[in-house]
């Protein structure tokens, strides 16, 4: 078979492609279907939240109603109708919140284990599963349904649990952080999170502690026209160092569904926080489009003391729509931000993201690597904004920007914006874009390796600046996700 | 062992379709070495291309079997996993992929191709330190991306190394001499006489004589203008040592 007969059975074949796409059946829970106060209500009580936090949500829900939906952004996607969706959606097993594992309904773990998210304390720290051990939150729809490895990171006086039990645990922390990095007028997608957030993780490090295992949230959108509203918050204390995964999967379905979440990070004086996404939401049909994720999330970090460090690294190969840009407000002096990712789009997906570098602090240093890959019919944007503060005396950035381009029905495009107020600013600007080199994909061909394989491997090549800044645990999955999510791109 | 016959293949360019290979024919036996010299855009480089099975050539007639195995039947990569090695005229830099990263997927994507196991990690690095010490290949050099920044000797060396690895049936190397200083030149001339054996054969193309002198040839051709215009012994090639390729020009056009 020539090479373009193969790929055409490839991409014929690539019907459940998609290894995270099949649906959990259990009996659900849900609110009415559409959006109003009485909704927000509703989710608030079936939080059990104090009034505080209704409140808070009800300013949120009117403040939402007036603003516009952001435009800017290099995506298409018909206007979203708010209520023709579901706005909690919970396992009726789930119950009051998160339990021990024990009592997890059996489904959801086996669901979990399908995707291969290790859950079972007793066997990972007993070696079954080779891997170190890695604390997890489970978010299934609306609910966190369990949080492993808590009495350990209690010991270490870290808090890490749902934002649901946090809200009731540690409401002093909530309410001070809550919405400080992202207040709910920030965007119309946060302002709609900050009304309806249903759940997404809290953590804690206190002052000189470094957090003794990756923490990682696994986010699954499992119902049916049901939105998630994801809403995390990481408080990292003085001196204190912690590593943070979220991975996302969701079922193949013809309906979009909506996954807009907020993100706030606040790392204090010497304290570094580390947050990595691998963000595998399903992607749409392969050939139409039909379906899929969107993925509108504000993310950001405050780096609010001095000598705080903010890294985020994403690999973002999932969702019809990605509309990220994971971003860090410099504010104190010798404050550092860095933003590596790596954004893939095949099919008909849509990326736009990039980030932003709010520098107000003296000697604050950023760092932006971005390796853009479209395939297929997508399309992929970064944009970015560096932004020097008269104040930032000595500020420096380094940005990097490559696309690369499979086929010749994908586009890359680089918006990058600087605005510098200080004349005394280092900025580096590189970009390039490239396709995919045929040479390179003989050559690996002619040792015996396919096409397919081998473009992975050549993609992988290209991240591999990126890769590199994932932890150890999850890169190697990275890697093949880089794999699968190319299949079909070739020929 | 290889046999080609009557081959033409053409490319698609700008000015439309140019014929290369305008009907070549040539059988390697199992455990010769067979040399092709000729000038400059002859046509060499594109055969090696052709029999590897790049897209970019379109066989319009002829035939190549392996072994009796149809070659041109097979993608590039089935070929390599059919015994098919190519020592490219230049090797292609991969940036981001490490040398023990790409030989450990080469060698298990032919393995898996040929129903044998995949090597463990402990098995691979045991292989590749033994070939890289024999081709005085340091063990640094496959930390590094694929080719990148390797000067032009470390190249032609980590082709011949990647050969050694993959164990073929049939190597054809691309003027791999070119490029190599003298002692490097033995190292490699070393690499692929420890290869030579009964049931295995070589199809070296090369435009100096010095390198037939350590890779004793058992038959030289000569390709001009797409065609093989000559076929001779060893001392064919010192002929055109000397009188260069002219005559072949003018009889060949
Ligand atoms: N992709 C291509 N596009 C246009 N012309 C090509 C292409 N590939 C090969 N040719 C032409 O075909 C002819 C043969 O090229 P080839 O590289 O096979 O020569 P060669 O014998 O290997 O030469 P050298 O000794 O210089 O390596 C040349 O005239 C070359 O310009
Ligand atoms: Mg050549």
């Amino acid at each position: 078979m020539s090479i373009s007969e193969k790929t055409i059975a490839t991409v014929a074949d690539m019907a459940g492609r998609y290894e995270a796409g099949f649906v959990t059946d259990i009996e659900t829970d849900k609110a009415p279907k559409g959006l109003s106060e009485d909704i927000v209500r509703f989710i608030s009580a079936k939080k059990d939240e104090p009034e505080w936090m209704l409140e808070w949500r009800l300013k949120a829900y009117r403040r939402w109603l007036e603003m516009p939906e952001p435009e800017w952004a290099k995506v298409e996607f018909p206007p979203i109708d708010y209520q023709d969706a579901y706005y909690y959606a919970a396992p009726k097993s789930a119950g009051e919140g998160p339990k021990s594992l024990d009592e997890v309904d059996p489904k959801l773990l086996e669901t979990y284990e399908k995707l291969g998210i290790p859950l079972r304390e007793q066997e990972i720290l007993a070696g079954v599963q080779d891997r170190s051990p890695v604390a997890v939150d489970v978010v299934f729809d609306s609910v966190s349904v369990a949080t492993t490895f808590k009495e350990k990171l209690k010991e270490a006086g870290v808090i890490f649990c749902s934002i649901s039990e946090a809200i009731k645990e540690h409401p002093e922390l909530v309410k001070k952080y809550m919405g400080s990095v992202v207040p709910p007028g920030d965007n119309k997608h946060a302002c709609l999170n900050s009304a309806v957030f249903t759940d997404g993780s809290f953590v804690y490090i206190p002052p000189g502690v470094r957090c003794p295992m990756e923490l990682s949230t696994y986010f699954r959108i499992n119902e049916l026209n049901t939105g998630q509203f994801e809403r995390t918050l990481i408080i990292a204390d003085k001196g204190s160092y912690v590593s943070y995964l979220e991975g996302c999967t969701a079922p193949m379905r013809d309906e979009n569904q909506l996954h807009a979440a907020v993100v706030e990070l606040i790392a204090h004086d010497d304290a570094e926080i580390k947050y990595s996404t691998v963000q595998n939401w399903y992607p749409g049909d392969f050939e139409t489009g039909k379906g899929g994720v969107y993925n509108f999330v504000t993310k950001r970090a405050l780096c609010e003391g001095r000598n705080s460090k903010v890294s985020w690294t994403q690999v973002e190969t999932g969702s019809a729509i990605t509309w990220k840009y994971p971003s860090c407000i410099l504010k104190g002096d010798n404050s550092q931000g860095e933003f590596y990712s790596v954004a893939i789009t095949n099919g008909r997906q849509q990326a736009d993201t990039g980030t932003k570098m709010i520098h107000i602090g003296k000697n604050t240093k950023s760092r932006i690597v971005s390796k853009g890959i479209s395939a297929g019919h997508s399309n992929s944007t970064y944009r970015g904004l560096v932004k020097i503060l008269p104040k930032a005396e000595g500020a420096r950035n380094f940005t990097q920007c490559d696309s690369l381009l499979i086929g010749d029905q994908c586009g890359a495009h680089t918006v990058p914006y600087i605005e510098s107020r200080n004349k005394s600013a280092n900025l580096e600007h590189e970009a390039t874009t490239s396709k995919i080199s045929e040479d390179q994909l003989f050559y690996c061909m002619q040792r015996g390796i396919s096409e397919e394989e081998a473009l992975a491997l050549i993609v992988n090549g290209f991240a591999r600046e990126v890769m590199q800044h994932l932890p150890m645990e999850f890169a190697v999955e990275a890697q093949k996700l880089v794999g699968i999510s190319l299949e079909g791109s070739v020929g | 062992m290889l046999h080609i016959k009557d081959l033409r293949a053409s490319i698609e360019t700008d000015e439309g379709t140019v014929e290369i290979l305008k009907g070549v024919s040539l059988d390697v036996p199992a455990g010769q070495v067979h040399a092709i010299m000729g000038p400059n855009g002859a046509g060499k480089s594109t055969l090696s291309y052709v029999l590897a099975g790049r897209e970019d050539y379109e066989v319009t007639k002829g035939s190549v079997t392996l072994d009796g195995v149809d070659l041109l039947a097979l993608a590039p990569e089935e070929r390599a996993a059919a015994g098919l090695f190519l020592a490219f005229q230049y090797p292609v830099e991969i940036p981001g992929v490490n040398m023990s990263t790409f030989l450990k997927t080469a060698i298990n994507a032919v393995r898996k191709q040929r129903g044998e196991e995949e090597l463990d990690a402990l098995a691979m690095l045991k292989r590749i330190k033994a070939t890289c010490a024999k081709l005085d290949i340091s063990d640094d050099m496959m930390k590094r991306a694929v080719n990148v920044g390797f000067s032009g000797g470390e190249k032609k060396r980590n082709e011949v190394l990647q050969m050694a690895m993959l164990e073929p049936k049939f190597c054809v190397l691309d003027e791999t001499d070119s490029g190599l200083d003298i002692d490097a030149l033995r190292v490699v001339a070393d690499g692929v006489n420890a290869m030579r054996s009964p049931d295995r054969g070589f199809l070296v193309i090369t435009h100096y004589q010095r390198l037939l002198d350590y890779i004793q040839p058992d038959v030289v051709h000569v390709l001009a203008k797409g065609k093989i215009v000559k076929t001779g012994g060893p001392e064919l090639a010192k002929e055109l040592e000397d009188k260069g390729y002219a005559e072949f020009l003018d009889e060949a056009a």
